[in-house]
């Protein structure tokens, strides 16, 4: 304890004032000495307080440096403990169809690599090699395997008793690294839909495996979202009725000597694509690679029902009808004047026999005629058709969810005059895919509400925007069913199934201009059973031939309606839908009693 | 009295060192466990996949078309048509079994007694 010395001590204070002296020194004097004592305490207390924080602060960094030491100089491990969720899922998931059956899956297989410094004996290994491996060349191999390279791929995937044999081979310069590839158990069924994948980045260990077409491209994403735990991707096609339908349509394409072919089978109710064939195919285990010369569409990996844009021909007949019909210009039974040829300027339209000077709207449909549909189109306007062929979504490429649906954009006039709505009422200077055509159809057999194409399974129905009204929607299914009754369709009636549609034939367009003579689209548009449709089917054929009269016939009604009419007969059975037969009196029943 | 307390706080420490040496080894043990788990159910996974890759396989459309035409004499299938929905009134009822009898009435005239007499 220091002791307090007061300011002013009485002694010196005395003493002071006896010798003449200033007291107030004194009093100054001893209060500097008390302020230097309190600022020694006071450094000393913040000295020590320095040292306890720098001790506390070397201790902390201290234990930072010795953990990111110990985490630097240690091997990763996995946290094992932690059990959250599923640790094992493909590196992509699989593609399944409505039913849950596989469409698409991953298969394990592993690459072959070389790693030419670590070999014992190049020849051996290049000669073997060459004998599991017929397409590889022996001395390129050699080559590669005593040159100055140090590393190299030989093959992306191997069957087992492919690298059975090789690991017999006994070379330690030959190696395998794991793969996960894509396999498409059904081969070429639903090719086009599903495209095909192959390896992105590739590492020793694994390959990243990514869509190159289709579904598969388009939903590349959600296919290789860890998130999702490995759940399919569910598409609205059902793979029984798609292979029925390529197997007709491959029989049909066959009899009907064309050079292509596609089919679509839409629920009207849901816009659910529920078939889709593009013929001529390929198996998407193995895609072929994009032609470099000629015409693209000549390919098979061409999906024609949704990259073809074709002119349609008078399958579009019912549009400007049923937009007559909605905007009260006429009803069914309205006379038209079908006297031909209709002269516009420079062009003059014509039937493919005359008609009769008068029809009511009804025949004009059930006959085809391209005058009486011009003339109806003439009173609509092309304004007010532009907007209604819109609304049915021929002036945009479809939303289905496929990468190459933008390159199916319909093909029309810019300048929409009026010949242009003349010759597109009928099906001619308007291009667009056989699925635009099926979702157009739809919209129709739904009532008159929109319908937009879909490849993935729906839950329940889907309710677009009103196109037309529904009144007008039966009228025009009323008519459509008339066509297949007594009309150009009349090969398209199946028993119980009710079929109602509209053929369509137009000539192929030359590609420097004009049309060819010989070469025609034959196209059947049909909605199944009229009365209540649930099933849009829109069968196309290029370039058909039927030979089996006396000359050749090349109008829908002689190739495509045939072929549908098979295919309604085939698939709607899988669908489900029961035949509606007349009920059969009932015989053989005798009333006892006893 | 502080000597118990000293004697007992020792015996404490050295039951908790004994529990925590076991617990260490348990969750090692059960680590591994689960890694042998996780091992076999990814094992399991691969399995499976391929097993469904394969089942697919063998039920692919063109495969099973030409199954279905190679047997063709022996099974006789064919597609499903519109021909073969049927209506109710097509199928037969099963005919009831009989009742058994259990009060027999004898018909027949074996055994009874002759008569010579002419009945008319």
């Amino acid at each position: 304890m220091t002791t307090r010395t007061p300011l002013r001590p009485l002694a010196r204070i005395l003493r002071a004032r006896a010798e003449g002296q200033d007291p107030a020194h004194i009093e100054a004097e001893n209060k500097r000495a008390r302020h230097d004592q309190i600022n020694d305490r006071a450094r000393r207390r913040a000295e020590s307080r320095l040292i306890v924080l720098g001790v506390v602060f070397f201790c902390a960094f201290g234990a930072i440096g010795v953990k990111m030491g110990t985490i630097a100089g240690t091997d990763p491990v996995e946290p094992r403990a932690v059990a959250a969720g599923n640790p094992i899922i493909g590196q992509r998931a699989d593609i399944v169809d409505r039913n849950g059956r596989i469409l698409a899956t991953n298969f394990d297989t592993y690459a072959l690599y070389a790693q030419p410094p670590e070999m014992i004996d190049p020849a051996r290994a290049a000669d073997e090699l060459a004998v599991i491996f017929p397409e590889l060349n022996r001395d390129r191999l050699l080559a590669d395997f005593t040159g100055d390279r140090k590393f190299l791929w030989i093959r992306k995937q191997i069957s087992p008793e492919q690298m059975q044999a090789v690991h017999d081979i006994g070379d330690p310069g030959l190696l395998f690294g794991p793969r996960e590839m894509r396999l498409y158990p059904n081969g070429p069924v639903a090719s086009h839909i599903l495209g095909g994948a192959s390896f992105g980045r590739e590492g020793v260990d694994s390959a990243e495996v990514i869509g190159v077409a289709g579904v598969e491209k388009r939903f590349d994403d959600f296919l290789r979202d860890p998130a999702n735990e490995g759940a399919p991707l569910e598409l609205s096609i059902d793979l029984t009725v798609q292979a029925a339908a390529e197997t007709v349509l491959q029989g049909g394409m066959m009899l009907m000597n064309a050079k292509g072919a596609a089919a679509v089978l839409m629920d009207v109710r849901t816009g659910e694509i529920i078939a889709m064939v593009s013929l001529p195919d390929f198996d998407p285990n193995n895609r072929p690679r994009p032609l470099t010369t000629g015409d693209q569409s000549d390919s098979p990996i061409f999906n024609r029902a949704v990259q073809g844009v074709y002119e349609l021909g008078s399958t579009f007949k019912i549009f400007a009808i049923a937009q007559a019909l909605d905007l009260g210009l006429v009803n069914p039974q309205t006379m038209v004047d079908t006297s031909g040829p209709l002269t516009w300027g420079r062009f003059r339209i014509r039937d493919f026999h005359n008609y009769g000077a008068q029809n009511t709207v009804t025949d004009v449909i059930v006959k085809s005629s391209n005058v009486g549909t011009a003339r109806i189109a003439l009173q609509i306007g092309a304004d007010r058709q532009r907007d209604f062929l819109g609304q049915l979504g021929f002036l945009a490429a479809t939303p289905v969810e496929m990468i190459e649906a933008p390159t199916g954009a319909p093909l029309y006039p810019r300048n929409w005059s009026e010949i242009s709505t003349m010759t597109i009422s009928y099906g001619h200077g308007l291009s667009s895919s056989p699925l635009h055509l099926a979702s157009a159809y739809a919209t129709i057999a739904n009532g008159g509400r929109q319908v937009l194409p879909t490849l993935l399974r729906q839950d329940g129905p889907v309710t677009g925007p009103a196109v037309m009204r529904p009144e007008t929607a039966q009228a025009a299914v009323d008519m459509l069913r008339q066509v297949v009754v007594r009309g150009t369709a009349s090969f398209g009636e199946v028993p119980g199934y009710q079929v109602a549609g509209k053929t369509g034939t137009a000539d192929k367009p030359k590609p420097g201009g004009g049309y060819y003579d010989e070469r025609v689209i034959a196209t059947f548009a049909s909605l199944f059973p009229a009365n209540d449709p649930r099933y849009v089917l829109i069968v196309t054929l290029d370039e058909p031939e039927d030979t089996s009269g006396t000359e050749p016939r090349r109008t829908a009604g002689w190739t495509a309606v045939p072929v549908a009419a098979e295919m309604i007969r085939r698939v709607a059975p899988l669908l489900g839908l029961r035949p509606d037969v007349a009920p059969v009196a009932i015989s053989g029943v005798t009333l006892t009693s006893n | 009295m502080r000597g118990i307390l000293y004697v007992l706080t020792a015996m404490a420490v050295v039951g908790l060192g004994f529990w925590a040496y076991h617990e260490n080894y348990a969750t090692q043990a059960a680590i591994r466990e689960v890694r042998a788990l996780h091992t076999g159910i990814g094992a399991g996974h691969q399995r499976l996949n391929i097993l469904n890759a394969e089942w697919a396989y063998l039920n692919r459309p063109d495969r099973l078309r030409d199954l279905v035409e190679i047997n063709f004499d022996r099974l006789g299938l064919l597609p499903l048509m519109p021909e073969g929905f049927g209506r109710v009134d097509q199928i037969s009822y099963p005919l009831p079994d009989l009742l058994p009898i259990t009060d027999p009435v004898e018909v027949s005239s074996d055994g009874a007694p002759s008569t010579t007499e002419d009945p008319l």
